[in-house]
């Protein structure tokens, strides 16, 4: 963010006269304010995207009456829930229930400010930025902890276990994942990660090496069960335990969790955009478009710039949140000592291993085998995706559409 | 931890009791479990029933033989045309009413329509109960047809009230046959479409193999009937063992648990008998029709007596619902109401292996088992 | 600092925000409390018992497992950074060597609770 507020400033008269340490305030603020926003906005559209979808996949029509195709059908919803009536049950523990939604609201927001949106915005670019990333995430688990336990209810106490266990169970593989990245990279800063990959695709890190493509799938498991998302989301499986651990929540503070669900639908999209998807990355692009523009002043040079590398991350993990929703409207869920043996018995010896061939791979093998590789990889990549897409057309054409009578013939 | 090899001995908690249900998403209705559990692991589940009692027998004692017909649709909301067909073929044979083969040949039609959307909607919820939501409404959206066409047979949706005692209330209406021929070409290949959605799910399949397993002997001990039997791989088909109706001249056969996930008798089992019994159920209606496109136009009521009054006596009658058997015990003083009507439904017989098989289970599996019975509360209580 | 310090901001603005909301809620929606309303969800019963009693201690073996194997995965994170130079600089084989050390120990530790049962949810597996 810095460079950006310095190329503003050095452009912004006003500014100038002002002394630097309130201009840089002020503009953290204003940025702070804009990821408040997003984040906002893109839980309520997460939300309407979610059930549009899910629509789509059960041949049915998803909400479509508030606003434009019921786009507004989130806002609506936010609205509502202003309205209710705000419940505490009298044997719950009122401080810890009161204080749960917090910690989750809290640490989702804080996880967002060191997600890099394209090479200059990101609120703040830390030297150990994936490890805050880690850190913070798991501040939502002590709130879903909190609000299991605080509820005195059986079944949100149960879901709170679980969910604590899933988390915490799942959070191994994970930063293992991760210290594979920080290894490959040799930095923690979230930036340095994107910036030690390319626009390519053969300088995304997952077609690095055949390591980091597996070690993909064990972030992303993991990311999906610490977000609570379909084959995982054991703490909330309604067909067991109600509602899990915000059973008794009702009001706005009910809609805080589901708030902080779809904004991790974005994290996780997100961080595996970062790590192996080659973040903002956009090669020639943003000169390109400048160039088509015919854009002269650096500034503004600079904001189209961040402006494509923002599509890109954006096209990015938006891909990756649409086939995380198609996931959750597809599979069903995993049982809970499953989760904890896909977790403990597969996830953290295939990252372990992945770590250690990794590590040897590094010292072995030179350079220019490794480029060859990851061309290699990637052409693997493309014919996967290639038969992915096969696979999706024969499905397409297998599959039966609805059956309609007239009614009235 | 260091002195044993089994930690779950050692470390044993205080056990939590809960109640699962009557009001929750997987009991199927208002059904009662009182889990005893350590953390996710029970001791053991009793299921408590009674919670949807609503004196039906009893009401037949005052209603009189034909005013309780509409009262067999609520035995069984899902699967209401075998309990009506069931009550009728009683009453009928109580009275000795003959009933003619176009009305055979229709509640035979009917029945199987409904089993197939009784069984779409035990598998869909099953999927449901597992967690996948989307087979749910892809098998309501094949049951919605079958509602069509049933709608457009007897003007009910759910609560038919279709057959009556001595034969059935409408005939086929108009172009019904290439309706149910058109529809049955679509649902066959829906099968399949289901199959690759669910049951060859990995995921699903990991969920229910090696879980509940019933064997042969305790099937049979326990009283389980219809698709819950014939998951543990006893091949007994009311339909085929005990014909009634047009069955014997029909060509069907009895899926049978094979234990293709784990087990013999294991959840996927009973789960997977209803996926095929869909497909034979189908290979009946179109049968069905075949015939009744042959029939020539005739009467849909037998010769019915304007006041049903059946000789002293007593009944018992077995059909097949989509449940498994259901049994029809009606006794007789002679006057226009029954002394007394008893009826023994499939959920009900499933009750009472729970306790059994719930030992050692987790809550999630205990949904999975409460799933494969295909329970449908409002006959279990009656 | 500098850079820390979004972070305090964005803490007080969501903070600040999800506060404000609750008490807008809190301000409009209506307070008309009554028993069952109150009291905890059992499915429609009245509960049993209070759910704060000791609990299944599998939960607390998967905590202490996380604990054990998180710490020791963030000790790996500042080797991890230096790696990459310590390969230029020609130490690879001298800090993989080292770092399998403690790879093998954790390997294992992870392997003896396995044997052990620790991760064994049900009794069925």
């Amino acid at each position: 963010m810095q460079p950006f507020i310095d190329q503003i400033i050095s452009e912004c008269e006003i500014l100038q006269g002002l002394p630097l340490w309130f201009s840089y305030l002020i503009f953290q603020l204003i940025f702070c304010g804009i990821i408040f926003v997003f984040v906002a906005v893109f839980a309520m559209l997460a939300g309407y995207a979610e059930r549009r979808v899910a629509g789509r996949i059960q041949s049915r029509i998803g909400p479509n009456r508030v606003g434009p195709q019921g786009i507004l059908q989130s806002l609506a919803d936010g609205i509502k829930v202003f309205l209710k009536e705000d419940i505490i049950p009298t044997h719950a523990d009122h401080i810890l229930f009161r204080l749960a939604p917090y910690f989750i609201f809290i640490g989702m927001f804080l996880s967002f400010v060191a997600i890099p949106f394209s090479s200059q915005w990101v609120i703040a670019d830390l030297d150990i930025g994936i490890f805050y990333l880690l850190a913070v995430e798991s501040l939502v688990v002590i709130g879903i902890v909190m609000s299991g336990w605080a509820s005195n209810n059986k079944w949100s106490l149960l879901g709170g276990m679980r969910s604590a266990a899933q988390i915490v169970s799942y959070e191994v593989p994970v930063a293992l994942t991760i210290l594979l990245v920080v290894m490959y990279s040799g930095t923690m800063s979230i930036q340095g990660i994107i910036m030690a990959q390319g626009a390519a695709p053969w300088n995304w890190n997952i077609f690095q090496t055949p390591f980091l493509f597996v070690a993909f799938f064990p972030l992303f498991m993991g990311s999906l069960a610490e977000g609570n998302r379909m084959p995982f989301d054991m703490p909330e499986a309604e067909s067991e335990l109600v509602s899990g651990y915000n059973t008794e929540y009702s009001g706005f503070r009910f809609v805080i969790f589901f708030f902080a669900e779809f904004s991790n639908l974005y994290l996780i999209g997100a961080l595996a955009t970062v790590l192996f998807f080659g973040g903002w990355q956009a090669g020639p692009l943003p000169d390109f478009v400048n160039g088509l523009l015919g854009i002269e002043t650096p500034l503004s040079a600079a904001i189209v710039k961040n402006l494509v590398e923002l599509c890109v991350f954006m096209f990015k993990s938006l891909c990756l949140v649409f086939i995380v929703i198609q996931l959750r409207w597809t599979l069903p869920r995993v049982r809970v000592d499953q989760l904890m043996n896909i977790c403990w018995k597969y996830l953290v010896p295939v990252a372990f291993f992945n770590l250690v061939v990794m590590g040897i791979w590094m010292v072995v093998v030179p350079e220019y085998v490794t480029d060859i590789v990851a061309l290699c990889m990637t052409a693997c990549g493309v014919l996967l995706l290639g038969y992915f897409f096969y696979r999706v057309a024969w499905q397409l054409k297998n599959t039966k559409a609805r059956l309609r009578f007239n009614p009235l013939s | 931890m260091t002195e044993s090899n089994q930690p779950e001995k050692v470390f044993k908690t205080e056990e939590m009791v809960l109640n699962m249900g009557p009001q929750h998403p997987s009991t199927h209705g208002v059904l009662r479990f009182e889990l005893t559990t350590d953390g996710e692991v029970m001791t053991k589940a009793v299921p408590d029933i009674g919670y949807l009692h609503r004196g039906i027998e009893k009401l037949a004692e005052t209603v009189g033989y034909v005013g309780f017909m509409p009262y067999t649709d609520r035995i069984d909301y899902v699967s209401a045309m075998t309990a009506n067909q069931g009550y009728a073929m009683a009453v009928e044979k109580l009275a000795g009413i003959e009933v003619t083969r176009r009305a055979e040949l229709l509640r035979c039609t009917a029945s199987e329509l409904n089993r197939i959307s009784s069984h779409l909607v035990g598998v869909g919820s099953f999927g449901l109960d597992m967690g996948a939501s989307t087979p749910f409404v892809h098998a309501l959206r094949e049951r919605e047809t079958i509602n069509d066409l049933l709608e457009s047979l007897c003007g009910a949706r759910l609560t038919y009230n279709y057959v009556r005692i001595g034969g059935v209330s409408h005939d086929l209406p108009t172009g019904f046959i290439d309706k149910a021929m058109v529809f049955l070409n679509h649902f066959e290949p829906i099968v399949g479409e289901l199959n690759r959605l669910l049951s060859d799910n990995k995921i699903f399949i990991e969920r229910l193999a090696n879980i509940g397993v019933i064997s042969k002997e305790d099937a049979i001990n326990y009283g389980l009937v219809g698709p819950n039997l014939r998951g543990s791989g006893v091949k007994f088909d009311v339909r085929r063992d005990e014909p009634y109706s047009v069955y014997p001249e029909l060509d069907f056969n009895i899926p049978v648990g094979l234990g293709k996930a784990g087990t013999l008798g294991d959840c996927f089992d009973r789960y997977y008998v209803r996926v095929e019994e869909m497909r034979e159920s189908a290979k009946i209606v179109r049968q069905c029709l075949l015939k009744l496109k042959d029939l020539p136009e005739g009467d849909i009521m037998g010769k019915v007596p304007r006041k049903i009054k059946p000789p002293k006596g007593e009944v018992l009658v077995k059909v097949e619902s989509s449940r498994g058997e259901m049994a029809y015990w009606i006794v007789s003083d002679g006057s226009d109401n029954p002394l007394r009507l008893h009826c023994r439904t499939g959920s009900f017989t499933s009750m009472g292996i729970i306790e059994k098989l719930s030992r050692g289970m987790m809550i999630a599996d205990l949904v999975a088992l409460i799933g494969s019975f295909d329970i449908v509360a409002p006959e279990v209580d009656r | 600092m500098d850079t820390y310090l979004p972070i305090l901001i964005m803490f007080v603005i969501a903070g600040g925000f999800a506060g404000a909301f609750l008490l807008l809620s809190y301000l409009l929606g209506p307070k008309k409390p009554t028993d069952s309303k109150l009291s905890v969800y059992e499915c429609g019963l009245n509960p049993v018992g209070s759910a704060r009693e000791r609990f299944s201690v599998k939960y607390y073996l998967v905590a202490i497992l996380f604990i054990v194997f998180d710490i020791e995965v963030v000790f790996m994170y500042p080797w991890a950074v230096n790696y990459k130079n310590a390969i230029k600089d020609g130490h690879g084989a001298y800090m993989i060597a080292v770092m399998g050390v403690f790879f093998v120990m954790l390997v294992l530790g992870l392997f003896y609770e396995w044997r052990k049962g620790a991760m064994n949810w049900s009794n069925q597996a």
